[in-house]
């Protein structure tokens, strides 16, 4: 059986197929030149609360705990894993070891495209102008 | 071993016994709560304030005591009716509209009265509050999660004693941005705010900054204890609430 306008079909298809898959072939591309933000890390802490790991992924969970316990349960004081205590608080526990948002938080938070709330009421180290 | 019945059974109800047990023990060896309270904060069962009017009641001096509240909450300064406050000054028929009569003692009448935030035992804001975001605290005192505020405003037609404000606009435009305190927060537009009777001072052991620099005209302390610091003023001293047949039983006193 012979296709009935097969050379337009065929082509068609493939210049469809090709497209669906520029994305795919650029992103590639990009993602390659793309470099992991460099943070500036606290000078004269090498803990943080948590594992590296677990504050890369779970900071935001953490945070959140952080909140409630603190707000509603009025319990200020968290033990971490290695029985080290912290006072909770965003402004006065974790910014003063990372006492400048712009070269921490911001680096991940605008190439993962999110923006966080935080600072429309916490007051960033560096202060407000 | 030969792979009796008997055998087996016995096995099996040790491994069922096993598993019964193991996640209590496991519990009370490793499993506790990473948080606690911070040992040097005061806690009560139920928070309340004697405000002495005998001694506060010029316009001037609470003026004084809400400046320093305003500072260290980083409370806008906002003329007009969009003013946001969390202790503020009234005279007394604003202060106490039920209790008022038309030959009162001129002095009475005169004097201005500190307000605030009521902490009632029965808040209609916490009542109201579609979210959770204003909520009641175990030690009596009415607290805000701001994160969770929506801003519908309830709550402040709940609040029979105008407690509440709104930020209309961006409160850190009515903000010296220079002058902030670094360790408390400022709030967003389209949240509700008051006084939290100073729940982050408690916490670290400090009294209420009102309390503190009044000088004594303000009484802070636990109500449920009868030896407390206000449990002595009030048995001694005549003191009157605001608007008592709204039945939301404030706690903060005023001796007259």
């Amino acid at each position: 059986m012979r296709m009935q306008n097969g050379f337009p079909i065929i082509v068609g298809l493939l210049l469809f197929i090709g497209a669906l898959c520029t994305p795919f072939l650029v992103g590639t591309a990009v993602t390659g030149t793309y470099k992991e933000p460099e943070l500036k890390l606290p000078a004269n802490e090498k803990n943080c609360v948590e594992s590296k790991e677990f504050m890369r992924e779970q900071h935001m969970q953490l945070l959140n705990d952080w909140r409630d316990w603190a707000l509603r349960d009025g319990k200020r004081i968290y033990t971490n894993h290695a029985g080290k205590e912290f006072t909770i608080s965003l402004q006065n526990t974790c910014m003063k070891c990372h006492n400048n948002k712009a070269d921490f938080c911001d680096k991940c938070h605008n190439d993962a495209a999110v923006t966080p709330y935080c600072w429309d009421c916490h007051i960033q180290p560096e202060g407000l102008k | 071993m030969k792979n009796n019945r008997r055998n087996f059974i016995k096995l099996a109800g040790i491994a069922a016994a096993g598993l019964a047990l193991a996640p209590k023990a496991m519990a009370s060896s490793g499993g506790h709560s990473p948080v606690k309270k911070n040992p040097a904060g005061i806690d009560a069962k139920r928070w309340a304030m004697v405000i002495d009017t005998t001694r506060l009641n010029t316009k001037e001096d609470i003026a004084k005591l809400a400046d320093i509240c305003h500072a260290i909450h980083n409370v806008p300064h906002i003329e007009g009716k969009r003013e946001v406050k969390w202790l503020w000054s009234a005279p007394y028929g604003q202060a106490f509209p039920e209790q008022e009569n038309p030959h009162m003692s001129d002095e009475v009448h005169h004097r201005e009265y500190a307000l605030l935030c009521n902490h009632c035992e029965n808040p209609p804001c916490v009542r109201v509050c579609p979210t959770k975001a204003t909520y009641k605290r175990a030690d009596g005192i009415v607290a805000m999660d701001y994160h969770r505020c929506i801003g519908c405003r309830y709550c402040m037609a709940g609040c029979p004693y105008g407690s509440r404000s709104f930020n209309w606009g961006e409160p850190r435009e009515g903000l010296d941005l220079a002058k902030l305190n670094p360790e408390f927060p400022t709030r967003m537009r389209g949240v509700v705010e008051k006084c939290n009777f100073c729940v982050e001072r408690l916490a670290v052991g400090k009294l209420p900054a009102c309390v503190e620099a009044s000088e004594g005209a303000i009484v802070f302390g636990d109500l449920s204890d009868p030896d407390s610091d206000v449990r002595k003023v009030l048995r001694e001293r005549f003191t009157i609430r605001r608007k008592p047949t709204a039945g939301t039983e404030p706690g903060v006193y005023y001796i007259i």
